[in-house]
């Protein structure tokens, strides 16, 4: 009885919970189908025959540089996320495998990594940037998420190649396989759940950031699509119907990338448990 | 097929020593078990031959070959581990191909070794099944097949039934030594259970706190101890130790008692321990019998029986602090709570110094 009190007490918050990171997303999309003054008149309802429009989105796809900056957004977010799960999962597999002068030195570097908010060094990666020559390109924004996520991703992964069996790669070194083909053949698709954990948590932040496009990139077609959306603010009006439907189209990539790692993901976050 | 010499082999991480002074050598063909209580460096010597663990300070040679530097690939050996360690994303086909690829062997000659390995294995219809498809006793018998695929030198075994269910254990046991005489081919097979090692090797090697303790053949073992170690290890239930002292030497025999045994004669015409020493006497539970001849007896009360069917184990307590287990068969076995007197041939008797050695005795 007591299970099933505490069971009903679990689910109401998480039902609450979800209600409360739904209702939002779901109030843009609503809106994004509404006419302007349907917006503002009944914000809470969904969209009827009569306030139905899509005007946001025909001034979002036809009139401005939209599709460029969800294109960038794409590129960086992929961009980052398969370089973060590739160097992560080769870096992880290096400094939980072998011993070498300073691994322990590495380590603790990237646990610093995690610790300190990659945005204090922001004027120090304006400037690096610049000198780079990289300013205002994609380039630059994808080295510093790559630089951002790569920590923690390190250190997932290396908990997960910690549970593979060492046996396993030992019968690996007596059949001869190279060691870098041990890597790619026998422990990488082992990580699978592990590196979909990691590509979640490496892709929602990189996609909805704002901060690094704001201050890295300062031409419309470097733009990505958090910071494009900015475009329809203006100092006096507000494109609320574009506005709102750049979010709900933002929304759409990452809702898939996201489906796609999901059922991985489950099976990775529960993998520990169970053990 | 290859002849394996250890010299003077040693490991040690920091100051811990794992090995000390390890020499071994053998033949082409030959069985060999390690066998010891855990943390006695079996594995780990395993491990240094099959050059997955680096080697501190001596050699290891394979035919003419010093390997103390090779890597494991090149070693010629293939080893099966205790947790099978296959491949969980390949189908057992690909889990005994993987490593032939690099190998560089063309593809009819891989599929000429597997068809060959899986019908001494009888793995034929699994070759496309996944390992977490197999039970565990089909899966020893892939990572066996993934060996005998490489066509290795010596064959590494590293305690490979030991997460097998008792039945399944003696299948396989008589598998891998029906194989051993298939193959011809030289084993190194490590253990903690000493029934897979009297009845599998063709010599034993019994280890304890990083040292050979002795080596030999089986029966050798059983019978002539070399030191109390191995007196103790070899033999199931462990054999019977009593303390004694030599009371008298005479021309044919000598005289020995102890706490709770009473004085009897050895016939010995030399005994190496002099009068006033201190020695173990061993005798196996299965040697001690109610028949008395002359020569060693001791009494006691029966504290516990038990009763494996055909087999009785009675333990025995002969004084404060001398227990000791003695073996019976048939359907009398002595009652909990019973005197009894149990005797054996001097033939039967072990004799071991205060270092622990073995003394001989002619």
């Amino acid at each position: 009885m007591r299970r099933r009190i505490s069971v009903f007490g679990v689910h109401t918050v998480l039902i609450a919970y979800t209600l409360l990171a739904i209702l939002p997303i779901l109030l843009v999309v609503m809106n994004s189908f509404k006419t302007r003054n349907a917006i503002f008149g009944s914000p809470l309802s969904p969209p009827n025959a009569e306030t139905f429009s899509l005007v946001g989105y025909v001034s979002v796809l036809g009139k401005s540089n939209a599709l460029v900056y969800l294109e960038n957004s794409l590129i960086v977010t992929l961009g980052s996320m398969i370089l973060v799960l590739l160097l992560g999962a080769m870096a992880a597999w290096a400094l939980t495998e072998y011993r070498f002068r300073g691994s322990t030195l590495l380590i603790l570097f990237m646990s610093v990594g995690i610790m300190v908010p990659i945005r204090l060094g922001s004027v120090a990666i304006v400037a690096m940037m610049l000198r780079l020559g990289l300013n205002d390109t994609l380039t630059a924004l994808v080295l510093v998420y790559v630089a951002q996520g790569l920590p923690m991703s390190i250190f997932i992964l290396s908990e997960f190649i910690q549970q593979i069996p060492k046996d396993l790669r030992d019968a690996a070194r007596c059949d001869g396989v190279p060691e870098t083909r041990i890597f790619f053949e026998v422990i990488a698709p082992l990580l699978r759940p592990a590196i979909a954990t990691v590509a979640v948590f490496t892709m929602v932040p990189v996609w909805n950031d704002l901060w690094f496009p704001l201050i890295l990139t300062s031409s419309d077609n470097t733009h990505t699509i958090t910071l494009g959306v900015q475009h329809f603010v203006g100092q006096y009006t507000t494109d609320w119907n574009s506005v709102l439907s750049a979010l709900s189209l933002a929304i759409l990539p990452v809702v898939v990338i996201y489906v796609v790692f999901s059922r991985q993901l489950i099976s990775g976050l529960t993998a520990g448990a169970v053990k | 097929m290859a002849t394996l010499r250890i010299d003077k082999l040693n490991k040690s991480y920091g100051e811990a020593a794992i090995l000390r002074d390890i020499d071994l050598s053998i033949g082409e063909g030959e069985f060999v078990v390690l066998v010891g209580p855990s943390g006695c460096g079996k594995s780990t010597l395993l491990r240094m031959i099959a050059g997955l663990d680096g080697v501190t300070s001596g050699d290891i040679y394979i035919g003419e070959r010093r390997v103390n530097n090779l890597e494991p690939a090149q070693r010629k050996i293939a080893m099966v581990f205790q947790s099978y360690a296959l491949y969980p994303h390949m189908n057992v086909k690909k889990n005994m191909t993987f490593g032939l690829k690099f190998a560089g062997l063309a593809q009819p000659e891989m599929d000429r070794r597997v068809a060959e390995a899986a019908r001494m294995l009888q793995l034929g219809p699994l070759l496309e099944r996944r390992p977490r498809d197999l039970s565990g006793g089909q899966r020893q018998r892939v990572a066996i097949g993934r060996a005998i695929v490489r066509e290795p030198d010596v064959f590494l075994f590293d305690e490979p039934l030991s997460n097998l269910d008792a039945a399944l254990r003696v299948s396989t046991r008589v598998e891998i030594a029906k194989l051993h005489r298939l193959l011809g081919a030289t084993m190194v097979y490590v253990t903690h259970d000493q029934i897979e090692a009297m009845t599998l090797a063709d010599r034993i090697v019994v280890m304890n706190h990083g040292r050979i303790a002795q080596t030999g053949k089986p029966l050798d073992l059983y019978y002539h101890p070399a030191n109390l170690f191995v007196a103790g290890f070899i033999g199931s239930p462990a054999m019977n130790f009593f303390s004694a002292k030599v009371d008298k030497k005479g021309p044919a025999s000598v005289t020995l008692s102890g706490p709770g045994l009473p004085a009897f004669d050895l016939a010995a015409a030399s005994f190496a321990a002099p009068v006033g020493a201190s020695v173990t006497i061993g005798v196996r539970p299965e040697h001690l019998g109610a028949e008395a001849p002359t020569g060693f007896r001791i009494a006691g009360a029966v504290e516990l029986v038990e009763r494996l069917g055909e087999t009785s184990y009675a333990h025995v307590r002969a004084a404060e602090d001398v227990a000791l287990t003695a073996e019976s068969r048939g359907r009398d076995a002595p009652k909990a709570g019973d005197r009894i007197i149990l005797s054996a041939h001097d033939r039967d008797l072990h004799l071991f110094d205060e270092g622990g050695q073995r003394i001989a005795i002619e």
